[in-house]
């Protein structure tokens, strides 16, 4: 991985010459291309640098993060910025997850043959057809936990046969699971009784008025909790 | 360098360590990690060691409304720099987009800001968000360790409050810690409405320590916080019809005959035309400056990372505060170099992995603010020659993240660091088996445009929310408060805008500001070919750039 030799790589088909050890990303900015769509948090969480490849001597498609794979000689490249799948709108506050809300604002889950080749386009390895097929069966909770480390790069959708919107599907489960189907804490709506009330705000005053020296005794003088979580 | 057989996706040349790691392991779960330093060795650590102590890093701005403060050479040389419009070219009489509340930034600050502007009765046609990438590309979906809020029984808001202004070493603005330790829980709230999913335990939920914290009351969704945050955001503004303007950020700020904020002159970045908005309210939420590799350090921060939004409101007459202070998060990855300086999420050691030297041996808390622990890794790698050098010649120290299993149990890296556990995995490194080379990187912009409480600058009319403002987190940032501050001051901004646009109408529009700039900087005899703002940086390999011309 960490050596000096150079790899042939064809980016949309036209061959350039790049470092082996660098990531895609690096590799097409080494040769020259200056992003502008293509690239994001350059880090895998925000999905903007989805590629497509195909390794020297192979028939299949493979599907990856420029900003996180690494280059290899003979590798056919091109990007997919941008995914026109549509999203529909609604007013979560509204909606009851005990209906088939999924079902209901994307009906085309049921279209799903079970291919699977959503799953193997998926740069975080999601098991995306599972997740499909919780949707299918109204299972928000499943959909939710299974589609979480989504990053919504588009691949699966562009992939899908039947059309599948999975990533917009995967975004109502979790708010769903999370606005419904994981309760607040009454810690936390105690405290925000508390605060309404005014409970803290005497002692917060009186530290913003504290002088440097009092306030550095203070911090001193912290108990730390004790554990890790 | 020749290529060196890897196992475990480790030369062998780092595995004699690495044994070295292993070895001392049970050893060091048993006795637990080195004591914190108390006041007196932070400080001399930090003298010594931070890159933000080095003087001769920084120099003071000659031009603009913070003249003669001290600044990275990186962030100076864009202030003292000629625009990238030329304002005589640009026709003010006839605004392509009129709005009245015009938020410049769609990561998470300005996405708040959209909300609550709304919220607060401007209709949806009536804000307009534009951004550099697309709408969620931004530091904000990368965060991943968590966000503070004290909520538990045996927290508070003043507990949270004195972390805050120790870990920043008493520079913070008080009234900006109030609010965003007041605010927190509240977001909290406002979260679980929005449906994000915090992770929880038997009802509550699962809070731990970060760097400097005396409470848990860290939040996490996995190590995707961020990323959770952030989409369920995005989401909301698509449900609610807002429109956002991608790949167009804006180039300078419009002021009117008052001198009130009025608009942005933007700039297509795809068809390369400006395109003038006149808003009667403005709101800078462009983020940070990782992208300028301040002192040459690799970054953690998202492509865009590139101090626009202090560049324009400096133009415009806002002050900057705090701005000769830089986070270098304490853990980037060192190793491989493919993705050097990426982040190592902070979670990594809240759930019980510690920093250990080539030898084995742990040197510093692990949870100490971030600047010292930073300091004392440069520290252990440059002073006491007990770091790991890569076949790259990057030097850096184990982050002994196998112990995060012995303390929770197989499986906890997978269910709880999943985001972590990819990243190596994609290099054939498993961090459940072997440790994790670390070095600090640039990390975050600590300070910014000065706001007061309720996120106005000192240009009437512009407000300012997340990291693109200073004066929260003084010199030093704590864990877990970035992503609360850019929902505390994003939502104050958006709320402000949205009172103010109610009651002023933008009048004339006009750059004479940035005319006058330009006087500034030949009377300070400032000469130079630099422009600003930078927009994105340049990668292209010098090869490349040493040959290109522009035809087309």
């Amino acid at each position: 991985m960490e050596d000096n030799k150079s790899v042939q790589l064809f980016i949309m088909g036209k061959a350039y010459q790049v470092p082996a050890g660098l990531t895609i990303m690096d590799a097409m900015e080494y040769a020259g291309y200056r992003f502008v769509r293509g690239a994001g948090c350059r880090s895998g969480f925000c999905g903007a640098c989805a590629t497509v490849y195909r390794k020297a001597g192979e028939y299949r498609l493979e599907f990856a993060l420029a900003c996180q794979e690494m280059v290899e000689d003979g590798m056919y490249l091109t990007q997919l910025p941008f995914t026109p799948a549509p999203r529909s709108e609604y007013a979560l506050e509204t909606l009851d997850p005990r209906e088939n809300v999924l079902l209901q604002y994307y009906p085309e889950v049921a279209r799903c043959v079970s291919c699977n080749t959503c799953t193997k386009s998926c740069p975080q390895d999601i098991e995306v057809m599972d997740y499909i097929q919780a949707a299918l069966r109204g299972d928000v909770a499943k959909t939710a936990e299974l589609s979480f480390d989504c990053i919504q790069c588009g691949l699966c959708t562009m992939r899908c046969p039947a059309d599948i919107k999975h990533y917009h599907v995967a975004q109502l489960a979790r708010r769903l699971y999370g606005r419904y189907q994981s309760p607040v804490p009454e810690h936390l709506t105690d405290r925000l009784e508390e605060i309404a009330a005014g409970t803290f705000d005497g002692e917060i005053e009186e530290m913003m008025a504290m002088s440097l020296d009092d306030l550095k005794r203070r911090y001193a003088k912290r108990t730390i909790e004790e554990g890790s979580e | 360098m020749t290529a060196e057989r890897l196992i475990g996706g480790y030369p062998a040349s780092m595995r004699e360590s690495i044994e070295k790691v292993a070895a001392s392991r049970a050893k060091r779960l048993k006795a637990g990690p080195p004591a914190p330093l108390d006041a007196a060795g932070r400080e001399e650590i930090l003298q010594k060691f931070h890159p933000d102590y080095k003087g001769e890093k920084k120099r003071a701005v000659k031009v603009g409304p913070s003249a003669g403060e001290l600044m990275p050479h990186e962030v100076a040389d864009l202030l003292e720099a000629h625009p990238v419009v030329d304002p005589a070219s640009i026709d003010l009489a006839h605004p392509d987009l009129s709005v009245k509340v015009l938020i410049l930034g769609g990561g998470g600050a300005g996405s708040v800001a959209a909300l609550f502007a709304r919220e607060e009765g401007i209709p949806t046609d009536q804000i307009l968000i534009t951004t550099k990438l697309r709408h969620g590309d931004c530091n904000s979906i990368m965060a991943q360790g968590g966000i503070q809020a004290a909520d538990r029984p045996q927290d508070s808001p003043a507990i949270h409050y004195l972390d805050v202004l120790g870990g920043g070493h008493y520079t913070n603005q008080p009234e900006l810690v109030e609010g965003l330790v007041h605010d927190a829980p509240m977001i909290i709230d406002w979260h679980e409405r929005l449906g994000v999913m915090y992770d929880k335990v038997d009802g509550s939920y699962l809070e731990a320590h970060g760097g400097g914290t005396s409470r848990m009351r860290m939040h996490s969704a996995k190590d995707y916080t961020g990323m959770e945050i952030m989409r369920v955001l995005r989401d909301e503004v698509r449900n609610l019809g807002i429109p956002v303007l991608e790949f167009s950020p804006a180039a300078e700020l419009l002021l009117d005959e008052r001198g009130h904020a009025a608009g942005a002159v933007l700039y297509n970045m795809e068809t390369e035309e400006y395109v003038v908005v006149k808003a009667d309210a403005v709101v800078m939420a462009t983020g940070g400056f990782g992208r300028l590799h301040i002192q040459g350090f690799p970054t953690t921060n998202h492509y865009g990372a590139t101090a626009d939004g202090l560049v324009l409101a400096y133009r415009a007459g806002a002050r900057l505060i705090d701005m000769d202070s830089v986070q270098y998060h304490p853990t980037g990855v060192a190793y491989p170099a493919a993705i050097l300086g990426q982040l190592a999420t902070e979670k990594l050691r809240n759930q019980g992995a510690v920093p250990v030297n080539a030898d084995g041996e742990a040197f510093v808390y692990p949870l100490e603010p971030r600047d010292v622990e930073a300091a004392a890794i440069i520290r252990e790698c440059y002073e006491r020659g007990k770091g790991v050098t890569t076949p790259s010649g990057v030097r850096g120290v184990w982050l002994d993240t196998p112990m995060i299993e012995e303390i929770h149990g197989k499986g906890t890296i997978k269910k709880r660091l999943a985001a972590m556990w990819m990243m190596w995995n994609r290099h054939d490194i498993d961090i459940t088996v072997d440790p994790a080379l670390v070095f600090p990187t640039l990390h975050y912009q600590n300070g910014g445009i000065e706001i007061k409480a309720d996120a106005s600058t000192q240009i009437p009319g512009l407000f300012a929310g997340g990291e693109c403002e200073g004066g929260v987190h003084g010199k030093n940032r704590l864990m877990g408060n970035s992503l609360l501050d850019y929902n505390v001051y994003g939502r104050r901004a958006g709320r402000s805008a949205a009172g103010w646009a109610k009651e002023h109408a933008a009048g004339e529009l006009s750059l004479a500001h940035v005319t006058a700039y330009e006087n500034g900087l030949k009377q300070a005899k400032i000469k130079t070919d630099r422009k600003a703002p930078l927009l994105l940086p340049d990668y292209r390999s010098e090869a490349v750039r040493a040959r290109a011309v522009r035809i087309l």
